[in-house]
């Protein structure tokens, strides 16, 4: 059977070597082994045990605010000709983000666990503010990596991880963003064996978080599977998603793949342009290797270095991708289209100026590839987009790149 | 050659009562020039085996100090088919000590298991660690590499068990690497008491003498593990002493050769001065 051939379900993945074909995984120091086998048990135990998903979803829906809406972007839906346009709101989530489903869940399994400290990395901080905060939450000490570059982009969010007792540790190697925020976090864990849990905030990584972080973020197609079969009567004709490590995409994508008439589209940061050096689109523009954990399509040169990304997103700039990203890309089940930062910004003002909604700039990456898909899908069609988080960490950002003074 | 290079070499130690000295270096550190001229004069200095790093830009594994190397390297444009270049010249002034490569898996992944395991023997190198390679992803790269004779060298670590030390040493040769601290390179140091247990554990599985390495800084610390192991690795002490020369201009690769061969005579006469 060739590796990239069709399965007949494409939800019996990973295989239990935590592989979606060739990509995924297990690729980490000896020293971690043992941590990713017992996290891979202690993971399978939980998802099966029906008081861990009780308590999961006490929690998503008292303290998360779960279900979130399915919103008719009725404005959008004019601007773009037809299609009708729906918005899977988790920007109204608890803290902001999509982040915060799986943090919820690998927090409880944590203390399942009965590890007493947390690590994360992040990159726009959004998921270091969603650690930061079940961590405040449960009472347990929680350190976040971060690239220095990141830290002094977005610090508003490393005020709020302050505030919410978390300590950020500013990371220098590298380009000093996400990428190099994980190799840290990982060194962390390496060190730190005993007492403590790498809580990762994408679908990525070794064999069980891909897997892992998909399920806790698959609360979001199921929500919108369900919603919009009640708005519409019907499944939608595509969901559209934004991807740098993938969980949002992911998370809404997955609930779907088996329903053969749902188009699905993940869009990748192309940055300055494909063309240039400057851009995130693994997919697109990379190749597959081994980094972090998992076989997937990397950024990288001609010898095997990894190329540092470059997005105004700094939750995009990121040189891999989830494994079962890559894996969808290959079998041709997902499509994956790139959107550069100036396509970014304007999406972003769009949806402020249209829906009153102020996205955040990795979805507006998605928000900009709506007149694409709706297209594809016709004027009867019906798109389902995952607005994975709001934009009030961006406006510094946006500010600066419109030339504006705040 | 190859893996032969490796057995002879601690069959003759085993003859001698003595622990090997594994300098570790990184090609094309401080430049591809320099890096040659240390590692053609490591064993005159007491190097028994040589580790030499290749670059990656993600060393998820080494502490401060061995990614620096890293990143000096890559900065002078060091690429694998240069470190490959590196070991055909060594192999010029030196047939019979062993040289093992160390890394991480994405730049092998971009040559190719089989060219890569093709061309690093018939450069003459003899084995490969890989830091994120397990063994439950060995198997590809085993395959390429026992075609070409060439060890994979396992890493066996304080949280490695007796169940999982079964598939640590499976279709391993060469000598097994005990990671004398959970931790990355060069920053705690390793407890020699402790060396001990785990060395008779890992070489009773195995059958392979065992190399201890991760947590050697000193002369002393070297020749306590010396004493009860069969091989001691240092690295980033050495790369510590390049980099304290590179900033005061004086000869890097005296100062490295004469910290080597500091630490070659503490392991060498271990256990013939047994306190």
């Amino acid at each position: 059977m060739s590796l990239t051939a069709k399965p007949n379900d494409y939800t019996a993945y990973p295989d239990s070597a935590g592989r979606f074909g060739e990509f995924g995984g297990r690729y980490v120091a000896e020293t971690l082994m043992p941590l990713v086998l017992e996290l891979d048990r202690a993971y399978a135990q939980a998802k099966t045990d029906p008081a861990f998903q009780a308590e999961l979803k006490g929690y998503l829906t008292h303290y998360v605010g779960r279900p979130s809406p399915l919103y008719f972007a009725e404005r959008l839906t004019k601007h773009f000709g037809g299609a009708k346009i729906y918005f899977k709101r988790e920007e109204l989530n608890h803290t902001g983000a999509h982040k915060i489903n799986n943090c919820m869940g690998q927090i409880l399994l944590a203390r399942r666990m009965g590890k007493t400290r947390i690590i994360a990395e992040t990159g726009a901080g959004q998921h270091g503010v969603a650690s930061a905060t079940v961590c405040a939450r449960f009472d347990l000490p929680c350190v976040v990596y971060m690239g220095a570059t990141d830290v002094a982009r977005q610090k508003p969010n490393v005020f709020r991880m302050n505030l919410l007792g978390a300590e950020v540790r500013p990371v220098t190697s590298g380009a000093a963003t996400l990428k190099d925020a994980m190799n840290e976090a990982m060194r962390d864990w390496v060190t730190n064996v005993a007492d403590t849990y790498y809580l990762i905030g994408t679908a990525a990584g070794p064999h069980p978080y891909p897997a892992m972080v998909r399920d806790f973020q698959a609360v979001i197609g199921a929500e919108t599977r369900e919603q919009i079969l009640e708005m519409e009567g019907r499944l939608p004709d595509a969901v559209v998603a934004c991807v740098g490590g993938g969980s949002n995409a992911i998370g809404m994508f997955h609930p779907f793949l088996n329903d053969e008439g749902v188009r699905i589209y993940g869009v990748e940061a192309s940055g300055h342009g494909l063309e240039t050096d400057k851009h995130a689109a693994s997919l697109t523009g990379g190749r597959p290797g081994v980094l972090h954990g998992n076989r997937t399509y990397l950024l990288q040169d001609g010898d095997g270095q990894i190329i540092d990304a470059h997005s105004i997103s700094a939750g995009l700039d990121y040189p891999g991708i989830g494994p079962e990203h890559s894996w969808l890309h290959d079998v041709g089940r997902a499509h994956y289209l790139t959107c550069t930062d100036k396509e970014a910004l304007e999406a972003f003002q769009l949806c402020a100026e249209l829906e009153g909604i102020i996205p955040a700039l990795e979805s507006a990456h998605a928000l900009a590839k709506l007149g694409e898909v709706a297209r594809d899908v016709g004027k009867d069609g019906v798109i389902a987009l995952c607005l994975s988080g709001r934009g009030d960490k961006d406006i510094f950002t946006v500010a600066d790149a419109l030339g504006r003074q705040i | 050659m190859t893996k032969d290079r490796i057995d002879r070499r601690f069959a003759a130690l085993a003859g001698e009562d003595r622990a090997a000295f594994v300098a570790y270096i990184m090609a094309g550190d401080p430049d591809a020039a320099t890096a040659l001229e240390i590692m053609r004069g490591l064993p005159a200095a007491g190097a028994d085996i040589i580790e030499l790093g290749f670059p990656f830009s993600d060393p998820m594994a080494e502490g401060p100090t061995i990614q620096r190397a890293s990143q000096r390297a890559l900065a002078g444009k060091m690429t694998t088919k240069g470190v490959l270049a590196t070991v055909r010249a060594f192999r010029e002034t030196d047939q019979d000590t062993p040289v093992i490569l160390m890394g991480y898996l994405n730049p092998l992944v971009n040559y190719g298991f089989e060219a890569f395991a093709g061309d690093a023997a018939e450069a003459g190198a003899d084995g490969l660690i890989v830091v994120d390679c397990p063994p439950e992803e060995a198997d590809p790269l085993v395959d390429a590499l026992d075609a070409a004779n060439l060890s994979l060298i396992r890493l066996a670590t304080p949280t490695t068990d007796d169940a999982r030390l079964g598939v640590v040493v499976r279709r391993t040769s060469g000598f097994v690497y005990y990671v004398s601290v959970a931790g990355v390179t060069g920053v705690l140091e390793a407890d020699a008491d402790a060396v001990a247990p785990a060395v008779a554990r890992v070489r009773a599985a195995s059958g392979l003498p065992v190399a201890v390495g991760f947590g050697i800084k000193t002369p002393e610390r070297a020749a306590a593990v010396a004493r009860v192991a069969d091989a001691a690795v240092v690295g980033s002490a050495l790369i510590d002493e390049l980099e304290s020369h590179l900033s005061s201009n004086k000869n890097v690769t005296s100062a490295v050769l004469s910290k080597a061969e500091e630490l070659a005579n503490a392991v060498r006469f271990a256990r013939s001065q047994k306190a």
